[in-house]
């Protein structure tokens, strides 16, 4: 299956190699260049290039590229899903992947990929289980570690790896008992031009953090399953239950996990909680053009939209943009053409603006395309969906937890097309 | 590029590398853990970098078997990378692997296994076979995993010993735990994906452990199943016609015809399972696992079964690039195929400004495949969008799709053509090519209502840059020439003027609209050509050239032209078919979606085809897996008796044959796979000599061929009752291990579960045929280990329909009156008159014999029904030695101990009646006793495993039964049933 990893920077250097077969000669990632610097854009690089005795399969993430050597046939997903298991990985381990986190912890990240793949085949992906092989480093236990001479490294086979709950351990304890849950929802929107919707979708998760002693039972419950058109779960998730009662019966993880992810209904109508005015326009044989953007909230039930970031891609011949906000900064990048206003919380008495000009190359013609306008928002305390928790049950063992819900409306792909 | 970078890396370095190393030899050399371990450390992040650090092989390998758990990993990770090159040096450290492959701790063992099957070295071929062999029966399911992982590493090391590995593969085929399934399934597909037929007996238990293995093992346990399926099961589509093209022959007579089509398609039960059983990982978080279920049912699942993965496909569009990519892709090449699935969906696949542009494209291809008379409004205008956009080979792409749908939709063509018209006049080049392009693909569908199109392009010729585009606009002159007359001469002029200044692809073309000018209309334009021509004659690239030749040939006439000349004109000037404009990915399903073949759009190393459906289903039965029978029951018997005799000679010897009693144990299970009934005779007659001087003094020779015996006669009982026996068999020969060895086994052996003694073939009513209404049900307990979950007592259930109607859709109601988990069989669709069906159910009775009630359905009716379980049904017979009985048993007195003083009946005081009489009451294992008159058995409960022992001791007249359990409840009620069974006489 996964036969090397090379991890490449964003300056086109291999900073870490690992080989589970044979070794591959770092000169396969010449073919990996070739389509870097093809590729106008990062994003761009194909993530499945073929040469001539091998295949790579990369992905980029955190400004790394990830790239597999592949020998024979393996399902591209396969191998794509695991190169970002194990990104996820080393965030949770490192807090963040950057390359320098990686070259700090290069023995660490050796251990734990040695422990993901035996042969090229995925081992042990699960954190919990990871996280008894090879203990995460923290500043405290480096010092112990180098005093005392004890290891990071377990010696005994994580219990989870035999059991049929492989994400939790046993022997879990904690002081105070929690579970938190964060219902996050996001909107997908495409506004055209006169401010009506094409397309718009939710997409929700729910995020917890699960501190409890034991091996606790939980089970929850929705006012209003029903919303949830298509979902997908944690493996903790007993999916019988959710078939027949639509009540989410698990035994928890411990520490963070992404319980559910779901998809709303197409049916419903989305509520749209900011609309934008604007009035973008050059002029022919001019070389200034005219910028204007008000934004304002609708059909946010009462909650505040906050976190406000507007950015734009402009056309490639402007050259500088003039403007003046209203509240919040912005900034021109005259290179990329990117233009990014933060725009803070909406004050609905008084409505946030830009405005002002853009000045164009002199005799350069009118471009043909507006540009489009990405928008990021937060609306807290807010689902939009409207879905709701109904009930939180613990069961299997007899303390009293602390248990705690959150929502939240964030925009996801959210753009406006002028 | 990358040979400048790592020069430059090299020079990057600021220390001499050989000092370097130097001193980390010291530190190696030096007695501190802490030393040791940072040079490993920093040798670790050297390997990481790629750099060399092979010269201190020798002192890295010295700390292989170093205490330090950490300082352990990091060696066997140098070892592994440098192994392969330094071959005699790794050969020192072997021995220690070898022994790490004995540590208690399963962790070391399987570390060990790993490490020493991943060193390329092939003079270790038959050690790693050796350890292989032995960790592929440990028993630990994670030292099995590891051995399933290891059988590849040697495939890839000798092809050789593929004999060898797939005998280990089968084995490890057949193991039930879900850790095994995943990587056991990747060695089969790796070294023998054609061995079709080690799946069948395992392909139940795949499709059933499937939602229990971890993630990655379903991707790779669906991708085989969906091959297996392909030879296994008839098509599913036959009915509907439509994608599956079923050609008639042509002399196919009529009735022929219709007896094929009115016979009614019935899906094999094990398709249907493996499509239920793989349905609900569509929810899965791994998108690998969804688009391995997506693909399965593409190439299995009846058509209009299809819609249930369309959700799952676009709810993947939500993940990372690489994952859209992928995705998109599998969705263009279904959506040519199935445009309803993804038509609700539309709007999920309009493209962003932030997308990448292969992601763009993509999206796009998409489109224009979804794109009907219906929608085709909705589409376009998206598509005026993206023609606008800043991306230029976005919308290029966009206008090519636009001619797509143009040509696929007759109703917009014209729509479509005015509006790239109006494309011609922008300002952008690539734009303007691509819309010439399209517009003469489009144009050659219907030239003659088109001439001023033509005539308007003639016009903006001078401004086009573009060759392609150029040669695209020359092509339509010549070939539409006789629709713009005026026109087509002037263009022919401007062109004589620039030929040297253009491509060659537009050269090409002037010659050819100078060729057919001269035909039609050679007066204004002879001289032109002749001078065109000329200029060709002359040209650097001798394709120019050639053409230049073959066209003077053709349409000059002269002496030496012949014949050929007279039909220049129907030559050049034939009408051309018009080009089909078609998908990039069409066709693309004749490789497996999912696949990087698919991917790649090429075929992949090691890419297994997926075969077409057989026209007629291989035999079924070969799928069937055999339950032990009550018939068999005296083998057990005999088994016991032949056990006895070994016991005894056993203990004479005990003395003296400690070592050889383990190794001849290990020998009698070699042996055991070759079955050989000549063999067994010979065994026989060797017996009898034996026991006809038993004093002799080899002794030994005579245990070995007991045994020998004893697998043989299970053998050649039943082949079908093989397995069970061999289980059973394994464990007496274990058990005999721990006889002599009992320090470093019992602790394995102690809770192993074995297959049941005894059968009871009664069954219970469930249903009178009288209260539902024809349908009558009846359940009996098989006394397997339940398939459907680890706590559930597993149950047969029998329906027959004595009524005169078919009953249809006969299911378990989803909700259960009371709080057991049950496990419904599948819906029964149909169920002819006076046939009768058997299907297992699964319930987890939670250890109490409280009857589970449950409502059986058919279409029209509901009927309560419940189940009360005997209380010896709700245990699972274990084997453990005699040693540990006691020892258990030791361990649960008092409260937990009930025991009564009953009078035997003297027929029942046979051995063979008390073990008789004791498994059919309860499900329990019978432990060999070395005492004369006290019989042990034992077992556990199903739902929670706790510990069930009990212990009949026979003192004439009376006997003792003792039951010792944490579960009082369960062992007062067993004791009551085992009074009145051993009082009773009878069978």
């Amino acid at each position: 299956m996964i036969h090397s990893l090379f991890l490449v920077n964003a300056s086109g250097d291999i900073f870490l190699e690992k080989h589970w077969k044979s070794v591959v000669s770092r000169s396969v990632c010449d073919y990996f260049f070739e389509a870097l610097e093809r590729a106008t854009e990062p994003e761009n690089v194909p993530p499945v290039i073929p040469t001539p005795h091998h295949y790579l399969i990369n992905v980029l993430r955190h400004r790394i590229y990830f790239v597999a050597v592949i020998q024979s046939e393996v399902p591209p997903l396969f191998v794509i899903e695991f190169l970002h298991r194990v990104v996820d990985t080393f965030q949770d381990y490192f807090g963040v992947c950057t390359e320098a986190a990686i070259k700090d912890n290069v023995v660490v990240v050796y251990e734990l990929l040695e422990e993901m793949l035996d042969n090229g085949f995925p081992l042990a992906t699960e954190s919990n289980i990871l996280k008894e092989l090879i203990k995460p480093p923290t500043i405290l236990r480096t010092v112990v570690n180098t005093i005392t001479g004890s290891t990071n490294v377990g010696e005994q086979l994580p219990t989870g790896q035999l059991s049929v709950v492989p994400w939790r351990r046993t022997g879990v304890k904690y002081t105070n008992n929690e579970a938190y849950f964060d219902v996050i929802e996001e909107i997908d929107a495409i506004i055209d031009k006169s401010g009506s919707t094409i397309t718009a979708e939710i997409q929700g998760v729910i995020d917890a953090c699960v501190k409890l002693t034991g091996m606790p039972d939980l089970t929850l419950s929705f006012m209003n399953p029903r919303l949830l058109d298509d979902v997908s779960f944690h493996p903790c998730v007993r999916f019988k239950r959710w078939e027949a009662e639509r009540i989410l019966s698990f035994i928890p993880p411990d520490g963070n996990f992404r319980l559910l992810s779901y998809h709303v209904s197409s049916q419903n109508l989305v509520a749209i909680p900011v609309y934008v005015k604007h009035n973008i326009s050059f002029r022919e044989g001019s070389s200034q053009g005219r910028f204007e953007l008000t934004l304002g909230p609708k059909q946010t039930m009462g909650k505040a939209v906050e976190s406000v970031l507007v950015s734009s891609q402009l056309p490639r011949g402007v050259l500088n943009a003039n403007l003046n906000p209203s509240q919040g900064t912005y900034t021109f990048d005259p290179v990329t053409k990117l233009l990014s206003w933060d725009v803070g919380k909406i004050n609905p008495q008084k409505l946030p603006s830009l405005k002002g000009s853009m000045s164009l190359q002199a005799g350069a013609s009118k471009p043909d395309e507006n540009p489009t306008i990405n928008i990021q928002f937060k609306i807290q305390q807010l689902a939009i969906s409207g879905l709701k928790v109904n009930r939180l049950d613990m069961y299997g063992e007899k303390y009293k937890p602390f248990k705690g819900i959150k929502y939240m409306t964030k925009a996801g792909k959210f753009q406006v097309r002028t | 590029t990358s040979a400048q970078r790592n020069r430059s890396n090299a020079q990057g370095k600021p220390r001499n590398p050989t000092l370097k190393n130097e001193d980390l030899k010291e530190m190696l050399e030096s007695n501190k853990e802490s030393l040791k371990l940072e040079a490993m450390k920093r040798i670790v992040g050297l390997i990481a970098k790629g750099k060399n650090a092979s010269e201190l092989f020798p002192a890295v390998v010295k700390n292989v078997a170093s205490k330090n758990i950490e300082l352990k990993k990091l060696v066997y990770v140098y070892l592994v990378r440098y192994a392969e090159e330094q071959q005699d040096l790794a050969l020192l450290s072997i021995s220690t692997f070898q022994r790490a492959l004995k540590d208690p701790n399963q962790l070391i063992r399987a570390s060990a296994l790993r490490v020493l099957s991943s060193i390329r070295v092939p003079i270790i071929v038959p050690i790693m076979m050796l350890a292989i062999k032995e960790a592929a029966t440990d028993l630990s399911p994670y030292v099995r995993k590891t051995a399933a992982h290891a059988i590849q590493k040697l495939y890839s090391l000798d092809p050789d010993q593929k004999e060898h590995l797939i005998e280990v593969i089968e084995k490890l085929l057949k193991d039930k735990s879900t850790l095994v399934a995943g990587s056991v399934v990747m060695a089969f597909e790796e070294v023998c994906p054609d061995r079709i037929d080690l799946i069948h007996k395992n392909y139940r238990k795949l499709c059933n452990l499937l939602v229990d293995v971890e993630e990655w093992g379903q991707v790779v346990i669906i991708h085989m199943l969906t091959r297996y399926a392909r030879t296994q099961f008839v098509s599913p589509w036959r009915e509907e016609g439509g994608i599956e093209r079923t050609i008639y022959s042509f002399y196919d007579s009529e009735e022929e015809r219709k007896v094929e089509q009115t016979r009614p398609y019935i899906m094999d039960p094990d398709h249907r399972l493996l499509l239920r059983n793989t349905k609900p990982l569509l929810q899965s978080r791994n998108t690998a696992v969804v688009m391995a279920v997506s693909q399965l049912y593409w190439h299995l699942a009846p058509k209009h079964e299809l819609s249930i993965i369309t959700k799952s496909l676009v709810r993947l569009l939500r993940s990372h690039r690489e994952v859209q990519y992928v995705v998109l892709q599998n969705i263009a090449t279904m959506s040519i195929q199935r445009k309803g699935m993804f038509e609700p969906f539309m709007k999920s696949f309009y493209v962003r400004s932030t997308d990448a542009t292969h992601i763009k494209t993509l999206k796009l291809e998409i489109l224009t495949n979804l794109a009907n008379e219906a929608n085709i409004s909705t589409i376009l205008r998206e598509f005026q969008t993206y023609v606008k956009s800043q991306d230029k080979a976005f919308a290029a792409a966009t206008i090519q799709a636009i001619g797509r749908c143009a040509t696929n939709i007759s109703e917009v063509t014209d729509t479509c053509l005015n509006g790239l018209v109006l494309l011609l006049s922008n300002r952008d080049e690539t734009v303007v090519a691509e819309s010439v392009v399209v517009i003469k693909k489009l144009l050659q569908t219907q030239p003659s209502q088109h001439s001023d199109i033509i005539k308007h392009m003639a016009k903006l010729f001078d401004n086009i840059t573009v060759p392609m585009a150029r040669a695209s606009i020359l092509w339509l002159m010549g070939e539409y020439c006789e629709h713009v007359p005026k026109i087509a001469p002037d263009v022919l002029r401007k062109m004589a003027k620039t030929f040297t200044n253009e491509e060659d692809i537009v050269k090409l073309q002037i010659v050819n609209l100078a060729a057919k000018l001269y035909l039609t209309n050679s007066k204004q334009t002879k001289l032109l050509t002749q001078y065109i021509l000329n200029l060709g004659k002359y040209d650097q690239n001798y394709d120019i050239r050639d053409r230049t030749r073959f066209i003077r040939q053709l349409i000059v006439p002269n002496e030496k032209s012949g014949a050929l000349s007279k039909y220049a004109r129907r030559i050049l000037m034939a009408p051309k078919p018009a080009p089909v404009l078609q998908s990039a990915f069409k066709d693309r399903d004749r490789f497996q979606l999912g696949t990087l073949s698919h991917t790649l759009n090429s075929q992949a190393s090691g890419y297994l085809e997926l075969s077409d459906w057989p026209a007629v289903a291989p035999d079924q039965s070969v799928r069937n897996v055999e339950v032990v029978e009550p018939v068999r029951l005296p083998c057990i018997f005999i088994l016991f008796y032949f056990l006895k005799i070994m016991l005894k000679i056993e203990s004479e010897s005990e003395e003296n044959s400690d070592d050889s009693n383990k190794s001849s144990s290990s020998q009698s299970e070699k042996s055991s796979s070759e079955s050989d009934s000549e063999k067994k005779k010979k065994t026989l007659k060797n017996k009898k000599l034996q026991q006809q001087k038993p004093d002799s003094k080899d002794r030994l020779l005579l245990i070995i061929m007991t045994k020998y015996i004893l697998i043989h006669i299970v053998l050649s009982i039943s082949t079908q009752f093989f397995v069970n026996c061999m289980c059973s068999l394994l464990h007496l020969c274990v058990f005999l291990a721990c006889q002599f060895d009992a320090v470093s086994w019992h602790v394995h052996v102690s809770l192993q579960a074995s297959s049941p003694v005894f059968v009871p073939e009664t069954s219970h009513e469930l249903l009178h045929r009288m209260t539902g209404k024809g349908l009558s049900a009846q359940y009996r307990f098989t006394r397997q280990p339940c398939i459907y979950g680890n706590s559930m007592v597993s149950l047969q259930l029998t329906l027959s329909n004595s009524s005169d109607q078919a009953l249809e859709n006969i299911h378990i109601s989803e909700k259960s009156s009371t709080g057991q988990n049950i496990h419904r069989f599948n819906a029964i669709e149909r169920l002819e008159p006076q046939a009768s069906v058997t299907v297992s159910m699964g319930v987890d009775f939670n250890d109490s014999t409280q009857a589970a009630n449950f409502q059986l359905c058919t279409k029209e009716d509901e009927f309560s029904v419940s189940i009360q379980p005997a209380v010896g049904e709700l245990l699972l017979p274990i084997t453990m030695s005699e040693a540990d009985f006691t020892k258990e048993q030791g361990k649960l007195m008092g409260m937990n101990e009930s025991s009564a003083t009953i009078t035997m009946k003297p027929e029942n005081v046979s051995s063979q009646s008390v073990n008789r009489k004791v498994v059919s009451v309860a499900n329990i294992g019978v432990i060999p006793s070395s005492q004369e008159n006290i019989y042990r058995f034992a077992g556990k409960t199903v739902s929670s495993g706790s510990l069930v022992l009990v212990s009949v001791a026979l003192k004439d007249p009376d006997a003792v039964i003792t039951i010792n359990t944490e579960k009082t409840v369960i062992g007062s009620m067993l004791l009551r049933q085992f009074k009145t069974a051993l009082t009773n006489s009878g069978p």
